[in-house]
């Protein structure tokens, strides 16, 4: 029985990663007052290009880094889109994830010529790795595990104790008054949107490279905007992301567990139904940024 | 402006940027849309692209195939492959149901096929539908067999969409088990319940290693690309596991250590039953209407017999399924044959 809770447990830790990653980015995205619902998109080339470049190059720490750089870009064309040109960010972010099912799947056939590509290589953590316990720790909670824990962590300072983190909250509140002061707006939500693209994409890079150790056609399924949800369920911060991503992991892990009295579809169902509790106020109070959403014309 | 340019690239890369297309020399065009999958999955989408494959070489058909993109891109990929005058038009998979009705209405005058669909009544459209029951029955014996030889008593089962057709494996499978070794615990779970459940190999991983954690000593899947998590989880964790659709059997081979963990794999034929199809419409004798494949319809190509359904032996699980378990699981084979054992569908 404890061995199946230590099995939940880092399967729980394992299911949140993404969820905690594409909410972390959202929050970034957001509290600069941008929507991003490319996130899913960006999830998804991040995990091709973590793939793809670890093959190539034989490195599974340039395919990180490389998926990271491929969630910049794609957060850079929704902040042109979005920001610049101050386009609907629905309509931006719906666009992004299009073009990510198609343009993985075009580069998937072009270098590799399948649609499933297993990742010959993983992340190798030198000198940890070598030390006795831990390759055991690292097959049950892959390094990016560890990484992710930090990320979220350092966002808190960042955000809530950083002129930068002040910086960024104050155009997604009143950005007029932040302009008013010489804060440049858009910079800011640039900054905003570019991070949330790495994190989204970082989450990607962890379900191909670490977890599934394949890449497949639109194996996102969805991550991304269960990360949405834990955006919103943890009120936009990033402690309140990574727990709701921590719950929702939660109650797809343990499912295998329980008795099958109640109908899975159901358990599919409880993030969005929380998520939804939470916006209409019902379990505590979600208050969006204020500006969020809203594109910023500068005087 | 800039926005409205940036959508239709989009929209023609989704509808246009995937055609494959060879040389138009041949006789008969032949066209295909894959399932969610798509080409390239080792599994039902190659089963299917085999057939085609085959049939271009035996006949020298000509060949189109789409891959769509999202869900609406399926009846759009029909129409368009339709509207260019091929001969034959293929929907790869049940999700096709909807969209070859819709089409096989408005072209009548080509012919239509679809693999796991059920279409009983168009005078265009030929159903290829399998017993995949009989096929998992089989596996499921492999899998009840080997478990008790190793002196354990827990299988699973990983489906990916939650639906009747995948029940059918389900169902197959757990009957084979309890013939071949009553009493055997079996685990079942599905990845999800919308087609996406089909291509999510982090969440058939993640069920793979729960089912091993209680104790499974072999896991089924039938679950796409979903599969290749669980034959990841097979791996890590040194738990057998049966592949679905094509031999899989290499994808539980460990490189290096030359250990191997695919037990077997249950062969649904989809590409005999296409190579068939095509062959009658290349003798103008297309049969519209339901055609089922099961274990007893054996199918002679080139020397070598095929079943509609079957499970797969070869260098890789030669090793692992003794002759004895064989000789069972030919038993079972003539038994399901005779009527002796009735298969159930769910």
């Amino acid at each position: 029985m404890t061995g199946s809770i230590v099995a939940i447990l880092a399967s729980t830790i394992r299911l949140a990663v993404p969820y905690s990653l594409a909410g972390l980015g959202g929050t970034y995205s957001e509290r600069s007052g941008v929507v991003n619902i490319g996130l899913e998109g960006m999830m998804l080339t991040g995990a091709f290009t973590a793939v793809a470049v670890t093959n190539i190059t034989g490195s599974p720490w340039l395919g990180l880094l490389s998926a990271i750089v491929s969630g910049i870009l794609l957060g850079l064309v929704h902040s042109v889109v979005c920001v610049t040109f101050r386009s609907d960010q629905i309509v931006s972010g719906l666009a992004i994830n299009i073009f990510a099912m198609g343009i993985t799947v075009f580069f998937a056939w072009l270098l590799f010529n399948k649609t499933q590509i297993r990742a010959e290589g993983a992340l190798h953590v030198p000198i940890l790795h070598d030390l006795p316990g831990f390759a055991v720790l690292f097959s049950e909670l892959p390094p990016l595990v560890f990484l992710t824990a930090l990320v979220v962590i350092a966002s808190h300072f960042i955000l809530f104790k950083t002129v930068f983190g002040l910086r960024l909250r104050s155009v997604g509140e009143h950005p007029e008054a932040a302009d008013t002061l010489g804060i440049s707006v858009y910079k800011m939500r640039y900054a905003g949107v570019m991070i949330s693209g790495a994190l989204a994409a970082m989450g990607g890079a962890f379900l191909s490279l670490e977890h599934a150790r394949y890449f497949v056609k639109g194996m996102s399924g969805g991550r991304g905007f269960i990360g949405l949800a834990s955006m919103i369920f943890g009120k936009w911060t990033p402690l309140g992301s990574a727990g709701a991503g921590l719950l929702f992991g939660f109650g797809e892990a343990i499912k295998p567990y329980l008795p099958k009295v109640v109908p899975s579809q159901f358990i599919d169902m409880i993030p969005y139904i929380l998520t939804m509790l939470v916006l209409a106020s019902a379990v505590g109070r979600a208050k969006p940024p204020a500006a969020d959403g809203i594109p910023y014309i500068k005087e | 402006m800039s926005k409205k340019v940036f959508f239709i690239l989009i929209a023609v890369t989704l509808v246009f940027g995937l055609v494959v297309s060879s040389p138009a020399l041949a006789k008969l065009k032949v066209g295909m849309v894959f399932d969610i999958g798509g080409k390239g999955d080792q599994s039902f989408n190659d089963s299917a692209y085999r057939g085609l494959q085959w049939a271009s070489e035996k006949f020298g058909v000509s060949h189109v195939e789409i891959e769509p993109g999202a869900d609406a891109d399926r009846e759009t990929g029909l129409r368009m492959i339709a509207s260019q005058g091929f001969d034959l038009v293929i929907g790869v998979g049940f999700l096709f149901t909807d969209a070859i009705k819709a089409v096989a209405s408005e072209f009548p005058n080509t012919k239509f096929a679809i693999i796991d669909g059920f279409i009983p009544d168009k005078p265009n459209v030929s159903s290829l539908l399998f017993m995949e029951h009989q096929g998992s029955f089989l596996v499921g014996v492999i899998a009840g067999l080997k478990t008790k030889a190793d002196g354990k008593n827990r299988v699973g089962f990983v489906g990916g969409m939650d639906i009747p057709l995948i029940h059918k494996f389900e169902a197959g499978y757990k009957a084979g088990v309890a013939y071949a070794y009553p009493g055997c615990k079996i685990f079942s779970d599905y990845a999800g319940t919308t087609p996406s459940a089909f291509v999510d190999p982090v969440k058939g991983k993640e069920l793979a290693l729960a089912q091993i954690d209680k104790g499974a000593h072999v896991i089924y899947h039938a679950s796409g690309l979903t599969g290749a998590g669980v034959f990841e989880a097979g791996k890590e964790r040194k738990t057998y596991v049966i592949g679905v659709d094509s031999n899989q059997n290499q994808l539980g081979h460990i490189e290096g250590t030359g250990e191997n963990y695919g037990l077997t794999s249950m062969l649904k034929q989809v590409d005999v039953a296409l190579f068939l199809t095509i062959k009658d419409v290349v003798n103008g004798k297309f049969q519209a209407g339901v055609r089922v494949f099961g274990l007893g319809d054996t199918i002679k190509i080139d020397n070598t017999v095929y079943h509609g359904v079957y499970y797969a032996m070869d260098d890789y699980n030669k090793n692992l399924v003794s002759q004895e378990m064989l000789r069972k699981v030919t038993d079972a084979e003539k038994k399901i044959l005779s009527g002796e054992i009735k298969v159930p569908e769910k």
